[in-house]
């Protein structure tokens, strides 16, 4: 047994505690046999894209006779983005700062602040911790200052707050809605069973055609609406030409399309939930308000965590709702990041469009490693 | 096993009463509609000409318009092969991809919960350094297999001479993190390395090329979803069963993925609707033989501007059979499967 626990193999050292203390006769390779093929498919099919666009994005490709040319240009990419010709499209123009742009922000100050210091307190408290925490309150402090000089004042936003605006809400209303409707199909109702089929379907339609089927729809002369758009006199006036008419489109064809992807994650983690802590209760006394906050709700956090974490991730990606819908207009109004990497990539930018990328990928992986650290972590150990 | 059958599903001790059922409906029937009426408009658009569709909303077939079938009549005569065969690629693709991914996906999202795994900064650092000497190799002219063949051979000489001596290292939720970060790149920038790599494969227009790529990048998705799911089995059955001599793989078969159905058919369902469904990816890595209907679809904004008509047609026979396997597999997610597991 004690040849087991030390190991090794390929430096991967395998503990198994929980199997020896079930006193398991254990195969000494499972460990490794269960997770090697998963990593081996994902090392081999991500290093080289990565490093691959990572050289592309310091590079600037041009068309010569004969084929392609890469060129070494350092930063240059990056420093177009940040403060070159591109940086208005990039983080957009910011205006002079608005009484309410002021209170949003000093609000945030403080929120950060005291979060800071209630960590400062707290008994489990360490150095890397703190360091952690002030980098993700630098990171959330820019951002939100990006957000309220570009979109709470005269100035307009570039693609990178779009797209968070994109992601935050589209996110938090999803997440609403599949819940809620999760918990109403959950009921014992008749019919319950064609709601959940339903209620699925939007997200199986390809995201080019949930585009296009959006365009039809939301047409100001030809589509279903179109007696409301005359009730309200928008006929002419559509509402391409309103960025943010335009934005509201576009979001809520995401969340038409993925709001069933949360609903059925958390309808299945709640029909795995052991009936017996529900009935329990309910013979002790608990109304259904206490029972889903006591009970349903803590125990479907993980995968209320994990999907949010997904549709963040996905969610950031968002390309073909703006691209076939707006065309990212008017002007540059609905262009989400990846579309603004599609845009320059066409004009056969290929340096430029992978330094995008690439940008989205530092913001990503900074919301997600921040989300991961501070809440998922902690949600996990509560379960 | 008797303790997984599936018989007592017990209605639950809730009893609903007569005004949260009217609420519930009103909320269910009010989502449906806002689900079911944009699919009503593919419907009724599939059977307009392109006259009705462009001279002002009609809403009733037989009222409004008279519906005729001649872009069913164009998409599946006209077209013919050339709607065939993308829809023998996308079934083919789709479900092979999604069986592959979801069955390496659990494996390893079951290892991430059960077991523990420890991988030292020393491996990692040894890694990384075989990666650098292969990019540096064919950055310099190398071709491709020397210089993977000198990374590699970099890698297991540092892992067996310095990375030993280093203890620290990540765990399975940094493991996990991992995997899941390979979803953060946007497709825009990943495309074109794929191409090469296929290309290098010689695997590009085959379905092959396609089945890869989708297994890889749904393979996270699968391990999270999972994870969660299997997290929730009680480990009581596991040790139980290990206790009476199961090896670890007949555990897995036989206890964990029959008590974790629900959540493997919900991930399931939606990696293939993924995979059924993905565009960039399949733009790239394929053009006549192995082309996907969402490719199909896409072409109908042709220089005329978009054939709605033809757009409908293709939408509708896209999903139908993605809602009949929803439909078929659906039941399964269902209550009451853990019933009795504990007890027994």
């Amino acid at each position: 047994m004690s040849g087991y626990a030390s190991a090794r193999e390929r430096g991967f050292r395998i503990a198994a505690s929980r199997w020896r203390s079930a006193g398991a006769r254990l195969d000494r390779f499972a460990g490794a046999v269960f997770i090697l093929p998963a990593v081996i498919v994902i090392l081999a099919f991500s290093i080289f894209p990565l490093l691959a666009s990572l050289y592309v994005s310091l590079a600037r490709l041009s068309f010569s006779e004969g084929g392609v040319q890469l060129k070494f240009v350092g930063f240059d990419n990056y420093a177009k983005l940040l403060v070159g010709i591109d940086h208005v499209h990039f983080l957009g123009l910011a205006g002079p700062l608005t009484p309410i742009g002021v209170a949003v922000l000093l609000a945030g100050a403080a929120l950060i602040a005291f979060w800071l210091y209630r960590y400062s307190r707290d008994h489990a408290r360490s150095v890397g911790g703190f360091a952690g925490r002030i980098v993700v309150a630098l990171g959330a402090g820019t951002l939100l200052w990006l957000v309220v000089t570009t979109v709470m004042s005269s100035g307009r936003p570039g693609t990178l707050v779009v797209t968070i605006v994109y992601v935050g809400v589209d996110v938090t209303v999803q997440y609403l809605l599949g819940l809620g409707l999760a918990l109403l199909v959950v009921q014992h109702l008749p019919g319950r069973r064609f709601f959940r089929v339903v209620f699925l379907l939007p997200m199986m339609i390809t995201p080019v055609g949930v585009a296009y089927l959006f365009r039809m729809l939301t047409d100001t002369s030809k589509g279903p609406l179109y007696p409301l758009w005359v009730r309200f006199g928008l006929t002419d006036v559509s509402w391409v030409t309103n960025p943010w008419g335009a934005r509201v489109a576009v979001m809520i064809g995401d969340v038409w399309q993925w709001t069933p992807f949360i609903f059925i994650v958390l309808l299945a983690a709640i029909e795995t939930l052991p009936h017996e802590l529900v009935e329990a209760a309910v013979v002790d006394g608990a109304n259904r308000w206490q029972v889903f906050w006591r009970i349903t709700f803590p125990l479907i956090l993980p995968a209320s965590s994990t999907v949010v974490l997904i549709r963040l991730i996905e969610g950031f990606k968002i390309v073909d709702l703006p691209n076939v819908l707006t065309n990212g207009g008017p002007g540059t109004a609905t262009e989400s990041l990846t579309l603004h990497a599609y845009t320059i990539w066409r004009a056969l930018d290929i340096g430029g469009s992978a330094a995008v990328a690439y940008m989205l990928l530092i913001v990503v992986t900074f919301v997600g490693v921040s989300y991961v650290n501070l809440f998922r972590r902690r949600v996990t150990a509560m379960a | 096993m008797a303790i997984l059958s599936r018989g007592q599903r017990s209605v639950s001790a809730t009893t609903i009463s007569f005004p949260t059922m009217v609420v519930s409906y009103v909320a269910l029937f009010a989502w449906a509609f806002v689900v079911l009426f944009p699919l009503y408009w593919l419907a009724i658009t599939s059977l307009k000409t392109p006259l009705d569709v462009n001279s002002g909303p009609f809403y009733v077939p037989f009222r409004d318009f008279q519906p005729n079938l001649d872009s069913w009549h164009y998409i599946f005569v006209d077209l013919g092969e050339d709607t065939f065969r993308p829809y023998l690629n996308t079934v083919v693709v789709g479900l092979t991809s999604t069986t592959i991914t979801v069955f390496i996906g659990s494996m390893a999202a079951y290892a991430l919960v059960r077991m523990r795994y420890r991988v030292s900064f020393g491996a990692i650092a040894s890694f990384i350094s075989g990666v650098a000497i292969a990019a540096v190799a064919v950055v310099f002219g190398a071709p491709w297999p020397v210089g993977v063949a000198a990374g590699f051979a970099v890698f297991l000489l540092l892992l067996n001479t310095i990375a030993k001596r280093v203890k620290p290292g990540v765990g399975n939720d940094d493991i996990a993190f991992w995997m899941i970060s390979q979803r953060m790149l946007p497709p825009v920038a990943v495309v074109i390395p794929i191409y090469i790599f296929f290309q290098q494969l010689q695997l590009l227009d085959t379905w092959g090329a396609l089945i890869i790529a989708y297994v890889a990048s749904h393979l996270p998705i699968v391990v999270w979803l999972m994870r969660d799911y299997f997290q929730s089995v009680p480990i009581e059955l596991e040790e139980s069963a290990a206790i009476d001599g199961a090896s670890p793989y007949r555990i897995f078969r036989s206890i964990v993925l029959p008590l974790a159905v629900p959540g493997l058919v919900a991930t399931f369902l939606f990696v293939l609707v993924f995979a059924w469904n993905e565009y960039l990816i399949a733009l790239f890595l394929t053009s006549a033989n192995a082309q996907t209907l969402p490719l199909t679809v896409a072409a109908q904004n042709a220089t005329r501007g978009p054939q709605w008509w033809y757009m409908s047609v293709l939408i509708l026979i896209m999903i139908g059979p993605v809602i009949a396997m929803a439909i078929a597999l659906e039941r399964f997610i269902a209550r009451g499967l853990l019933v009795g597991a504990v007890k027994g």
